[in-house]
């Protein structure tokens, strides 16, 4: 208990970001709107912490073919949204979780899903029951289980 | 700027809700009037569209595209006014009725956008503009 009293005030001072979440719970939040309201057309615009920048170039330029889908928009907004994506990606702003997904990606990676960073793996190591239930749909539906998802908040729920 | 053009401006864009203000019935039928040409061009014999057929077209499982969506309803569900969830990616989807939204179908790049993407993903092709004025006329009597 004095740990956890003495732990709580240092841990207020030295944060700067997120309130009351640790730090691999919460992701610096999209704040462009136009990537909010396009990626959002079909699902949560995801924080761009979770891929590095190439990864963001190299899905701004294939999405023709979106993970089987074409989710192709006009190339100004496309454009608008790859520059977001690349300015604030997780090798360039390593607050909140971005730095533990970062560590698992490769020097030469260009990884496409974040449902595939060890990251989010060892996070989410449950019976495939949890994943079967009808609101999941996919492993990309944050929303579902993390009801502040889309604020960069990642508490387990 | 002269004060009074100033005025009039500010005036005007608080009287129109602003730039960003939300379509209305007016450019939804302006979007329906677009499609009719279209429709017309593509067939003469066009006589107008039809709410029955974009019933039709809403419930028929066509199986066409993508295994995840066979029709408009696993997506949007059957019933036009409740809420939806994307099959792909579990996404809440607000109702595709009019009488619940009532922006649906009132800008034409993002009605576009729409019918691109869910044709292709439903029907396995693009919708002709018959289809698509006849599943608006559809949604705007539900």
């Amino acid at each position: 208990m004095r740990a956890v009293l003495l732990a709580l005030p240092l841990a207020v001072a030295l944060g700067s970001g997120p309130l009351l979440a640790d730090d691999d719970e919460w992701m610096p939040p999209v704040t462009h709107t136009l990537t909010r309201e396009e990626c959002g057309d079909c699902h949560m615009a995801f924080q761009p912490g979770f891929l590095p920048a190439r990864s963001w170039n190299r899905m701004m330029g294939t999405l023709s073919d979106h993970f089987g889908d074409d989710a192709s928009i006009g190339i100004e907004k496309a454009n608008a949204i790859r520059a977001y994506l690349t300015a604030n990606a997780g090798d360039v702003d390593r607050r909140g979780a971005a730095r533990g997904y970062m560590r698992w990606i490769t020097p030469d990676g260009v990884p496409q899903r974040i449902t595939e960073n060890p990251a989010f793996v060892r996070e989410h190591d449950f019976r495939p029951s949890v994943w079967q239930r009808h609101d999941v749909v996919t492993k990309s539906n944050c929303l579902s289980c993390h009801k502040g998802a889309d604020r960069g908040y990642y508490e387990d729920d | 700027m002269p004060r009074f053009a100033m005025l009039a401006a500010a005036l005007l864009a608080v009287m129109t809700g602003g730039p960003a203000s939300a379509g209305d019935a007016a450019d939804r039928a302006a979007i329906l009037s677009g499609y009719a040409e279209q429709a017309a061009a593509d067939d003469p014999g066009f006589s107008g569209f039809t709410a029955a057929r974009g019933e039709d077209l809403f419930r028929t499982r066509w199986a066409g595209g993508d295994a995840r969506t066979p029709a408009c309803t696993a997506c949007h569900t059957e019933d036009p006014r409740a809420q939806g969830r994307n099959a792909k990616t579990g996404r809440p989807i607000e109702p595709a009725a009019v009488s619940v939204e009532p922006d649906r179908f009132t800008d034409i790049d993002e009605v576009e956008k729409q019918f691109r993407r869910d044709c292709d993903s439903v029907l396995g092709r693009a919708c002709t503009a018959r289809e698509k004025g006849d599943y608006i006329t559809f949604m705007q009597e539900q």
